[in-house]
C-alpha cells in the first residue's frame, strides 16, 4: 500500500479525537472529519452514534464517497426537535468547519466584518454557541493561514476557554475544545491557561511553517511530535470502504 | 367544521408591521404557496420568524422584511442562500440571529405563554452582544447559575405546510421530520396550514399512522389545499427538492436582469400559472 497522505494523516488524527467518547452522537461537518470519525466507530469506538444527515441514526457505516452501501440499518429518529434535546443533554462531540479561530479556540464561522452589516456573510451562527456550551467541540481548518489563526476573532459563534471561564464553574461546565486539526498540524488546549498548543505537526511540515502560517502565539513544547501516522488496516479503511471516490484529497490536495 | 380557504384570504391577514412564523427548516417543507402569495401583496415592514431557506430569500430580495429573527438561511444542498447574503451584506434589515436551539426555545416559550425559557445556549457567544435585548435569569434554586432567558416569539401569523389536512385543520407530516411547525402554530394569533392535499378525517391516519398527526384543529385557523405547494423545496414523500429549479434560483442573486426574468416568469403569475410553468419545464436528467 502507498504511502499515506496528508488528507489521510488528517482523518486519523479526526479519528483519534474520539477516543474515549464511548456511546455518543458524533457529529461532523466536512469530508475529512466524517471520515475521520467513520473511522473511529470501525476500529476503536464502535458505540459512536451518527446520523444519515436527515432525521435518521444509521448503525451501519455510510461510505463518504462512491456508490452507496446496502439499505440503511436505521438504529434511532433523530429529527431537530431531538437533536436539540441531545445536545444540551451533552452527549455528542461535534466537528465544526472554522473560518476564523483565536488562541483561546474563540469559533467564527458566521460572517466576517461587522454582524450588523458583514463583508462577507457565511455560514452564520447557526447551532456553534448552544454546541459548545453543552457539549464537546473539536474544528476542522482544511486551508490553514493566518486568515484562519487570527489575534481575534471578527464574530464569536464557538465559545473558546477564555469566554468560558469568565462565565464561572457552573455555567462552563460541559464546555470541552479536543482538538484543532489542521492540514498542517493538531493543536490541542492542554496547557495551564488554556491557550492553543501544537500537539503535533504533520509530516512533511514543519513547527516554523505552522508559526508562519499562525496568526498568534501557539504554545509549544520542547519537542513536538509527528501526527500519528494511519496502520495499515486504517488506511485500507479509508481507501477501500470510506473514501473509494477520494474525497478527502478535494479537501486536502497532495 | 370547515376550514378550507384560500392562499389569497389567508395572506390578506397579514398587515404592514406584523410577525410572520414560517415552518418548515432550511429548503425542507416550507410553505412556498403561501410565501408566493405573500410576494404578490404590497405588505411590508415585516419581522419574520424562521429556519430559513428561500422564504427568506425571497422575502429579503422583495424588501418586505424589517428584521429578521432566524437561527440559520440556508437552501441545505447550497449552504449559502445568495438572496439573504446579498440582503446581509447590504445591511438591508434588522439581523436578529439566534443560535438554532434559542429559536425553538422562544417557539416554545411563546406555545406554552410563558415570558422566556432560560438556557445555557448563547452564553459566552456574540449572540448575546448582536442581540442587546436578550436578558440573562439567575436560577431561584441553590446552584445561582446564570442563563440566558430567551423571550418568547409571539407571532401574529403562522405559516405551515404539511402533506395532509382534514377539512377541520388536523394535519399529517409523512416525511422525516416535523421540524418546529407545532410550535410555530402554538406561538401564533392566527394559523394558516397549506397543505398537499384535504383528505376526509376518517383518512387522515391511514398513511403515516397516529404518529404523524402533530398539528391538531386547535392549532389552525385555516387549511389551504396547494398540491405541489412547498416546491421547490422538498417535500417527502410527496416529492423531492426541485434542485435544478434551485439551481436556477440562486444563480439569480448574481444578475439583476436575471432575477427580473426569474421574477416575470414565476412570481408575478398567481400559484395556478406557477404550477403550469414549473410541469413546462424541461425534465433534467
Amino acid at each position: 500500500m502507498s504511502e499515506a497522505t496528508r488528507a489521510e494523516f488528517c482523518a486519523v488524527a479526526v479519528a483519534d479525537a474520539f477516543r474515549g467518547d464511548g456511546e455518543r452522537l458524533a457529529s461532523c461537518f466536512g469530508s475529512i472529519p466524517a471520515i475521520g470519525a467513520k473511522l473511529a466507530k470501525l476500529t476503536f469506538e464502535p458505540d459512536l452514534m451518527m446520523t444519515d444527515g436527515v432525521a435518521y441514526l444509521r448503525d451501519d457505516v455510510a461510505p463518504v464517497s462512491g456508490a452507496p452501501t446496502d439499505e440503511a440499518v436505521v438504529e434511532s429518529w433523530l429529527p431537530f426537535r431531538s437533536v436539540f434535546d441531545l445536545l444540551w443533554n451533552g452527549r455528542r462531540h461535534v466537528v465544526m468547519t472554522a473560518s476564523q479561530i483565536d488562541r483561546y479556540g474563540n469559533h467564527n464561522f458566521a460572517c466576517i466584518g461587522a454582524h450588523e452589516k458583514p463583508k462577507a456573510q457565511l455560514l452564520g451562527m447557526r447551532g456553534a454557541p448552544g454546541n459548545t456550551i453543552s457539549h464537546t467541540t473539536s474544528y476542522w481548518v482544511p486551508n490553514h493561514s493566518a486568515k484562519v489563526f487570527v489575534p481575534e476573532v471578527d464574530v464569536v459563534s464557538g465559545v473558546g476557554y477564555d469566554r468560558a471561564r469568565a462565565l464561572g464553574p457552573e455555567a462552563s461546565r460541559f464546555h470541552e475544545i479536543r482538538r484543532v486539526v489542521s492540514n498542517l498540524g493538531v493543536f490541542d488546549f492542554e496547557t495551564d491557561d488554556q491557550r492553543m498548543r501544537l500537539r503535533s505537526v504533520h509530516p512533511g511540515t514543519t513547527v516554523d511553517e505552522v508559526v508562519a502560517q499562525t496568526g498568534f502565539e501557539l504554545a509549544i513544547d520542547e519537542a513536538v511530535p509527528e501526527t500519528r501516522a494511519p496502520t495499515a488496516d486504517e488506511l485500507a479503511i479509508i481507501r477501500e470502504q470510506l473514501d473509494p471516490r477520494d474525497a478527502r484529497s478535494r479537501e486536502v490536495p497532495h | 367544521m370547515d376550514k378550507r380557504t384560500t392562499a389569497a384570504e389567508a395572506v390578506a391577514e397579514i398587515q404592514d408591521g406584523m410577525t410572520v412564523g414560517i415552518g418548515g427548516w432550511g429548503s425542507r417543507r416550507k410553505p412556498m404557496a403561501l410565501v408566493r402569495e405573500l410576494l404578490r401583496t404590497q405588505v411590508k415592514d415585516l419581522t419574520v420568524v424562521t429556519y430559513g431557506g428561500p422564504d427568506a430569500g425571497l422575502l429579503c430580495r422583495a424588501g418586505k422584511v424589517k428584521r429578521l429573527i432566524y437561527g440559520f438561511v440556508s437552501l441545505d444542498s447550497i449552504p449559502l442562500e445568495p438572496h439573504f447574503r446579498k440582503a446581509r451584506q447590504a445591511g438591508a434589515f434588522q439581523a436578529s440571529e439566534l443560535d438554532e436551539g434559542m429559536l425553538q426555545w422562544g417557539l416554545y416559550a411563546a406555545a406554552l405563554r410563558l415570558p422566556f425559557l432560560p438556557t445555557r445556549a448563547g452564553l459566552g457567544s456574540d449572540v448575546l452582544r448582536i442581540n442587546p435585548e436578550l436578558r440573562m435569569v439567575t436560577s431561584p434554586y441553590d446552584d445561582g447559575e446564570e442563563l440566558v432567558a430567551v423571550p418568547a416569539l409571539e407571532l401574529d401569523v403562522a405559516l405551515i405546510h404539511m402533506n395532509r389536512a382534514d377539512a377541520r385543520g388536523n394535519g399529517a407530516f409523512l416525511g422525516p421530520d416535523l421540524y418546529f411547525d407545532d410550535l410555530y402554530c402554538m406561538a401564533a394569533k392566527r394559523r394558516f396550514m397549506s397543505c398537499e392535499k384535504i383528505v376526509p378525517t376518517e383518512a387522515l391516519a391511514s398513511e403515516g399512522g397516529a404518529h404523524a398527526l402533530r398539528i391538531r384543529r386547535d392549532m389552525v385557523d385555516g387549511v389551504i389545499e396547494t398540491p405541489n405547494g412547498a416546491h421547490f423545496t422538498e417535500c417527502p414523500p410527496d416529492y423531492g427538492r426541485d434542485e435544478n429549479f434551485q439551481r436556477e434560483y440562486a444563480a439569480t442573486a448574481k444578475d439583476p436582469d436575471a432575477f427580473a426574468a426569474f421574477e416575470a416568469k414565476y412570481l408575478a403569475v398567481d400559484e395556478d400559472e406557477y404550477q403550469a410553468r414549473v410541469r413546462e419545464r424541461e425534465p433534467v436528467k
